[in-house]
C-alpha cells in the first residue's frame, strides 16, 4: 500500500480517503535531509523495523539522482555507469513507502513550526527531522583556484566534468599531459589513480611531510611513496601551493619561488567540510571548526532534530568514513522507533583499507602509538615495497591497532583482533607472520619468504632446508641447524636471518625459544652487558666462571671480547684468546691465511706525503693495494709475522690502526662539501674528520659506518650508514640506522638542523644507547626495525631524554672517547704482546704453503682447491 | 694438496716414537692456540688452562686447505674439546679429530705431554 502526501495529488474526500487521513494524521512524519550514503542507509534501516508502518519517510536529495555508492565512486571511471552505483533504485523507495525527492535542496528549518523549506519554496512538516547532508570537498583559498581545470572529486557529475575536461586537453596531443591532485590523503591517492587511468600523468602534492598522514606513519608513508612512484605516480611532500598559474585555465602550480610543476588539470582532494549550513540557520548548537554537535542518540541540540553521517560531529569529531555513518543511522532508527538503549559508542572504528588498485593499504586502531599506550612492532621490506607495524598494550596482551602497506592479506584476521580484543600470541611478532598457514600472501616474516630462497648462499641453503631441519628433521636448536645445513658456517651474514628462521620454525613447533647466547651463557648480550658492567667482571674467564658453564666456544669469546671493549675501551691486545682471529692479530685475515692492512685515513683526507708512504710500504712488502670503498687503502697479502714490521713504518709515518678487522667503527666518509664543492653547504669533510677520529677503535655490536655530506646532493652516501649527516641551511640533519651491504636500507631521520655540538650529542647517545642494547653481530637497521617503538621510540631517548638515560650516555661514550689508543701501536712497542704474530712459536719460518699467482700488475692468493 | 693432507696421520699416545719438544708452556697462550713446526709439518697447539688438558692436531683446515687451526678459538661443545676454524667456523673435536658437524672431515691429532715446564708432542715418524 501507497501512502502519499503530497501537494500535486487532488484531495477527494471520500469515507476511504478520510480513513486514510485519520491513519495518517496518526503516522509520525520524518524527514531526511540527503539522500547520501547514510541517508539511505538510515530508510534502509528504518523500514527493516517491525513498527516502521507507523512513520511516514520523506527523503530529499539535492543531488539528481538517488543515493549511490560514493565509496566506489572511482569505478564510474571504467564503465560510466552511474545506475550500477545506485545504492537502490527508485522504486526501491517506492516499495518501501518511502517518498524520494531529488533535485530539491532544503534551504530553511523552522523549529518553532517543525517546518522545512525547500528550493523549490516548498513548505514540509515533521515530527522528527534527520539531517543526512554529508560533506563538500574542503577547496582551500589559494590564488587561481577558481580557473577551469580546477576539479573537487565527490559526485558523479564531479567526474563527468573530469572526464570531459581530460578528453579536451588530451585531444590531438601526443605528449602525456599532467595532471595534480592535492591532497596525499585516502581520497587524493584514489583520485590518482582515476587520474592515471584517464591518460594523465598524475603528480600528487601533499602539503605534509608524508602520505595519508591519519593513518600512516612515516616510514609506511615511504614505502608507499616508492610503491606509488614505481607505478607513475609522482609524489611531491611537504609542498604548500601559492598560487595555481595560468589565464583562464590551469597550466601549472607554484609552491615557491622556483619551485613549481606544470599541469594542466587539478583534483582538489584536501580534505572535506560538513555540510552544516542548515544547522547555523536554525540555531542548532555546532561545533567550533564546523559540524552540527550530536549526542550519544544523534541528537542535535534540538530532541526532535538528528544529525548522522558526515554532517555530524560526534566526541568533537567529523568521521569521513562510511562505516561510522552506518552505524550513526542505525542509532537514530533506533531512538526515533523507541529502542532508546542503542546508542553511539565511545570508541569510533577509524580503520581503513585504501583500494587504491595496485597497492594495498590498511591501517586500523591506533596507527601511531604514543609510548605511555604500548610498543610497536615494525616490519619493513623496502625491495619489495612491504610495511607492517603492529602496535601492542605494554602488557603484551592487547593489539592496539597497525598500518600495513604493500600486502594487507592479514589486514581482516588484524582488525577482527584488534576490533574483539581477541588474545595475541605472547611473543606480538607473530602477528606481523599470521598468513603462514595458508600459504600465501604475506611476505610479512622471514617465514613469508619463498621455500626455494637461498638463504645461505656462501653455503647454499634454502629457507626450506633450514624449517625442514626443525620442523621434519632433528635439529632442536641455531647449533643443530647450523651443524646439519651449515647455514652460517661462510661469511655469516645469513646468521640474523637464520637465528630468525630458527626461532620461529621452533615456536611453529610450540617449542620455546630463548634469544641465548651459545650454550655456555644463559643470557642475551644485553643482559651479559649489564652483568659484567655492573659486576665489574675483570675478564673473559671470570665471566664464564661467574655466569656460565662449560669451557666457551667462538661464539661467546669473540661477543664478551666486544663487551669488555664497549665497556673499559679495552683493545684486543689485552684478552687475544678471545679475539676473533682477525681482532687477535688486528688485521683482516683473507682468503689463503694472510692478512691486509688497512691504517685510518679519517674523513677520505690523505696528503700526498702519506700516499707515498703507504706506497713504499706495499712496494717494499709486495702487498696489494686497492682503494676501499670507505675512501681508504687496503693492502692484502701480508704474513703474519710482517704486520709489526708493517705497522712500525705505518706508525712512524703518522698512522694509526684503522680497525677494519674490528666489530669497530669502520670510516666516516665524506665529500668534499664547502671547502671545494660549489654546493656545498658546510664542511664535511672537517666534520667527517672530527666524527671519526672521535668514535675510533669504538668497538659495537656490529661493524659502523657514518658518512658525512656537504648538501642534500648526498654524495658521500650518508644515509646507507649506521649514521649520517647532510648539511642543511641552519645545521645538520642526523639519519640513523642505515646501511648498505646485503640488504640495503636507507638512514631515517632522527633529528633536524642541528649544530655540531648537538650533532656529536645525540650520535654520543644513539650510539651508545646502540652499543647497550643491540644482540650480537646485529647492525643498526635490524636493531631499530626490532626496536619497539621504532624511531619514534628512538627518538625519544636520544632527543628526549624519556629514560633518563642520556647523560649517562653521554658520560659513557666521552669516558670510551677518552681513553682511545692506537692497538697497534700499543702492540708494536710491548715486546710480549708482539710474541704473537708469528706463524710457529718454535720456528722463525714462515708458512710455507703459501702460493700467489700474478694479477694484473699485482698478485694475489692462487686459488682454492 | 690431497698428498699435503696424507701427511697428517692421528698419533696415539701408544704408538709415540718421538716425544718432540716445541718449547715451554709459558710460550703458549693461555686457553688459546698456537702453531709449531715439526720437519715439514705445521701442528696446532692448544693450552687449554680451564681444564689443564693440551691437544694437538693439524694445522691445516681440511675444507680449504689453510694452515689456520691453530687460529681458531677453542671452547667446547657438550663437553667435547674442540677448535673453531677462523676461516668458516668448522668445529673439530680435539679429542678424536672428527667434525662435530656431522661432515666428512677429519684432522689428524696428536698426543701432548708436559713434563718440566716444558710441551712435548708425540709423532711416530
Ligand atoms: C571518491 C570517494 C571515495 C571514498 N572512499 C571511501 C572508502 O573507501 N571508505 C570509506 O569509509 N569512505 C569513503 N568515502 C567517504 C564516504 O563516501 C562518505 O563517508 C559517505 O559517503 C558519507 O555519507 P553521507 O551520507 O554522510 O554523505 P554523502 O554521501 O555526501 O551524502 C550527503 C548527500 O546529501 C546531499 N545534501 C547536502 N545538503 C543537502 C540539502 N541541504 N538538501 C538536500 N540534499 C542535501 C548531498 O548532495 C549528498 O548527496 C569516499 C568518498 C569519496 C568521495
Ligand atoms: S662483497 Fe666482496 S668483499 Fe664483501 S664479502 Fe663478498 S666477496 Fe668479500
Ligand atoms: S653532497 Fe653536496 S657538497 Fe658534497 S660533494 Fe655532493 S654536491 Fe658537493
Ligand atoms: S678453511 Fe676451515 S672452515 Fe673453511
Amino acid at each position: 500500500m501507497l501512502w502519499f502526501f503530497h501537494k500535486h495529488i487532488p484531495y477527494i474526500i471520500t469515507y476511504n480517503y478520510l480513513v486514510l487521513c485519520l491513519k495518517y494524521v496518526d503516522m509520525k512524519k520524518i524527514i531526511v535531509v540527503g539522500n547520501g550514503m547514510v541517508g539511505y542507509k538510515f530508510c534502509e534501516k528504518f523500514v527493516a523495523q517491525e513498527n516502521s508502518k507507523n512513520f511516514k519517510i520523506t527523503i530529499f536529495g539535492e543531488e539528481p539522482r538517488p543515493a549511490y555508492d560514493r565509496v566506489h565512486l572511482s569505478e564510474f571511471f571504467d564503465n560510466q555507469d552511474a545506475k550500477a552505483l545506485e545504492m537502490a533504485p527508485r522504486e526501491w523507495y517506492e516499495e518501501h513507502g518511502i517518498e524520494l525527492i531529488s533535485n530539491e535542496r532544503i534551504t530553511d528549518i523552522h523549529r518553532s513550526s517543525k517546518k522545512i523549506t525547500t528550493s523549490k519554496d516548498l513548505h514540509y512538516k515533521y515530527d522528527y527531522l534527520v539531517l543526512a547532508t554529508g560533506s563538500a570537498p574542503f577547496v582551500p583559498n589559494i590564488n587561481g583556484i577558481e580557473k577551469k581545470g580546477v576539479f573537487v572529486y565527490r559526485t558523479i557529475e564531479d567526474l563527468e566534468g573530469m572526464l570531459a575536461y581530460a578528453d579536451e586537453i588530451q585531444k590531438g596531443r601526443n605528449e602525456t599531459v599532467k595532471a595534480a591532485v592535492l591532497g596525499g590523503g585516502l581520497l587524493g591517492l584514489e583520485a590518482a589513480k582515476a587520474v592515471m587511468d584517464m591518460g594523465l600523468e598524475p603528480h600528487v602534492v601533499e602539503f605534509a611531510p608524508k602520505l595519508m598522514p591519519r593513518q600512516l606513519d612515516r616510514r609506511s608513508s615511504n614505502v608507499l611513496q616508492e610503491k606509488l612512484e614505481s607505478m607513475g605516480i609522482n609524489i611531491h611532500l611537504s609542498k604548500a601551493t601559492n598560487k595555481i598559474l595560468g589565464d583562464g585555465a590551469i597550466t601549472g602550480m607554484e609552491f615557491g619561488e622556483y619551485d613549481k610543476i606544470d599541469v594542466e588539470m587539478l583534483v582538489v582532494s584536501a580534505g572535506i567540510r560538513p555540510r552544516d549550513e542548515l544547522g547555523k540557520t536554525c540555531d542548532l548548537k555546532m561545533g567550533t571548526r564546523g559540524g552540527i554537535v550530536v549526542n550519544n542518540k544523534m541528537q542535535t541540540s534540538d530532541p526532535e532534530i538528528y544529525a548522522i553521517g558526515e554532517v555530524a560531529l560526534y566526541n568533537n569529531m567529523i568521521y569521513g568514513l562510511v562505516a561510522p555513518g552506518y552505524d550513526m543511522a542505525e542509532v537514530a532508527v533506533s531512538q526515533i522507533i523507541g529502542n532508546s538503549h542503542v546508542i553511539m559508542p565511545e570508541d569510533i572504528d577509524m580503520s581503513t583499507k585504501l583500494k587504491l588498485i595496485g597497492v594495498d593499504v590498511a591501517s586500523y586502531g591506533e596507527p601511531f602509538m604514543p609510548v605511555e599506550k604500548g610498543y610497536s612492532v615494525v616490519f619493513e621490506n623496502k625491495t619489495k615495497d612491504l610495511y607492517k607495524r603492529i602496535n601492542v598494550s605494554h602488557d603484551g596482551k592487547k593489539l592496539l591497532g597497525g598500518i600495513l602497506v604493500g600486502d594487507a592479506s592479514d589486514y581482516n584476521m588484524l582488525h577482527q583482533i584488534y576490533l574483539n580484543g581477541l588474545p595475541i600470541p605472547e611473543d606480538a611478532e607473530e602477528l606481523l607472520i599470521g598468513s603462514r598457514g595458508d600459504g600465501e600472501g604475506g611476505f610479512g616474516s622471514v617465514m613469508d619468504i619463498p621455500d626455494a630462497a637461498q638463504v645461505c648462499s656462501c653455503e647454499s641453503i634454502t629457507k626450506g632446508d633450514i624449517c625442514c631441519s626443525i620442523t621434519e628433521g632433528d635439529c632442536n636448536n641455531l647449533g643443530d641447524v647450523i651443524a646439519k645445513t651449515k647455514a652460517t658456517t661462510g661469511c655469516g651474514g645469513c646468521k640474523p636471518m637464520v637465528v630468525d628462521l630458527v626461532n620461529e620454525s621452533l615456536k611453529s613447533l610450540g617449542k620455546e625459544v630463548k634469544e641465548t647466547i651459545c650454550e655456555h651463557f644463559d643470557f642475551n648480550r644485553q643482559e651479559l652487558y649489564d652483568l659484567i658492567k655492573i659486576n665489574k667482571v675483570k675478564d673473559y674467564q671470570e665471566t664464564l666462571n661467574l655466569f656460565g658453564e662449560g669451557h666457551g666456544c667462538e661464539i661467546c669469546k669473540p661477543l664478551i671480547a666486544s663487551i669488555f671493549a664497549s665497556i673499559h675501551m679495552e683493545t684486543p691486545n689485552k684478552q687475544p684468546g678471545i679475539q676473533d682471529t682477525n681482532d687477535r692479530f688486528l688485521a683482516n685475515i683473507q682468503r689463503n691465511g694472510t692478512y691486509s692492512v688497512v691504517p685510518r685515513v679519517a674523513g677520505g683526507e690523505i696528503t700526498p706525503d702519506q700516499l707515498i708512504v703507504i706506497g713504499e710500504v706495499a712496494k717494499k712488502y709486495d702487498l696489494y693495494t686497492k682503494i676501499t670503498g670507505g675512501q681508504r687503502i687496503d693492502l692484502f697479502g701480508a704474513q703474519i709475522h710482517e704486520l709489526p714490521m708493517i705497522w712500525k713504518e705505518l706508525i712512524d709515518a703518522g698512522f694509526e690502526s684503522g680497525h677494519a678487522y674490528g666489530k669497530s667503527l669502520r670510516t666516516v666518509k665524506s665529500c668534499v662539501g664547502s671547502t671545494w664543492c660549489r654546493y656545498g653547504m658546510h664542511e664535511s669533510v672537517t666534520f667527517a674528520i672530527d666524527i671519526e677520529n672521535r668514535y675510533r677503535g669504538l668497538r659495537s655490536p656490529h661493524k659502523l659506518k657514518g658518512g658525512v655530506s656537504g648538501c642534500i646532493r648526498e654524495c658521500a652516501e650518508a644515509r646507507g650508514k649506521d649514521f649520517g649527516l647532510i648539511a642543511v641551511d641552519g645545521g645538520w640533519n642526523l639519519y640513523v640506522c642505515g646501511n648498505g651491504g646485503a640488504t640495503p636500507k636507507h638512514a631515517v631521520l632522527l633529528a633536524e638542523q642541528l649544530d655540531d655540538e648537538t650533532a656529536v650529542k645525540y650520535l654520543d647517545r644513539f650510539l651508545m644507547y646502540y652499543i647497550r642494547t643491540a644482540g650480537p653481530l646485529v647492525r643498526t637497521a635490524p636493531w631499530l626495525d626490532k626496536l619497539e617503538g621504532g624511531i619514534d621510540y628512538l627518538k625519544q631517548v636520544v632527543i628526549e631524554d624519556s629514560l633518563g638515560l642520556a647523560e649517562e650516555l653521554e658520560q659513557e661514550m666521552q669516558g670510551l672517547v677518552n681513553k682511545y689508543e692506537c692497538e697497534w701501536k700499543q702492540a708494536i712497542e710491548n715486546p710480549e704482546m708482539i710474541k704473537r704474530f708469528k706463524h710457529f712459536v718454535n720456528s722463525d719460518d714462515t708458512d710455507d704453503n703459501l702460493v700467489f699467482v700474478p694479477m694484473r700488475e699485482q698478485k694475489m692468493p692462487k686459488a682454492w682447491v | 694438496m690431497q698428498d699435503i693432507l696424507s701427511k697428517y696421520q692421528t698419533v696415539l699416545e701408544a704408538d709415540v716414537t718421538t716425544w718432540f719438544e716445541v718449547g715451554q708452556v709459558s710460550d703458549f697462550l693461555e686457553n688459546s692456540g698456537a702453531c709449531i713446526k715439526y720437519k715439514d709439518k705445521q701442528i696446532a697447539v692448544y693450552n687449554f688452562t680451564r681444564t689443564g688438558k693440551w691437544y694437538a692436531c693439524q694445522n691445516m683446515c681440511p675444507h680449504k686447505m689453510e694452515n689456520v687451526l691453530a687460529l681458531g678459538m677453542i671452547g667446547d661443545k657438550d663437553d667435547i674439546p674442540k677448535v673453531a676454524c677462523p676461516m668458516h667456523k668448522k668445529n673439530f673435536s680435539l679429542e678424536d679429530g672428527s667434525n662435530l658437524g656431522g661432515e666428512d672431515y677429519k684432522i689428524a691429532t696428536y698426543p701432548v705431554k708436559i713434563e718440566g715446564g716444558n710441551v712435548y708432542i708425540g709423532f711416530s715418524d
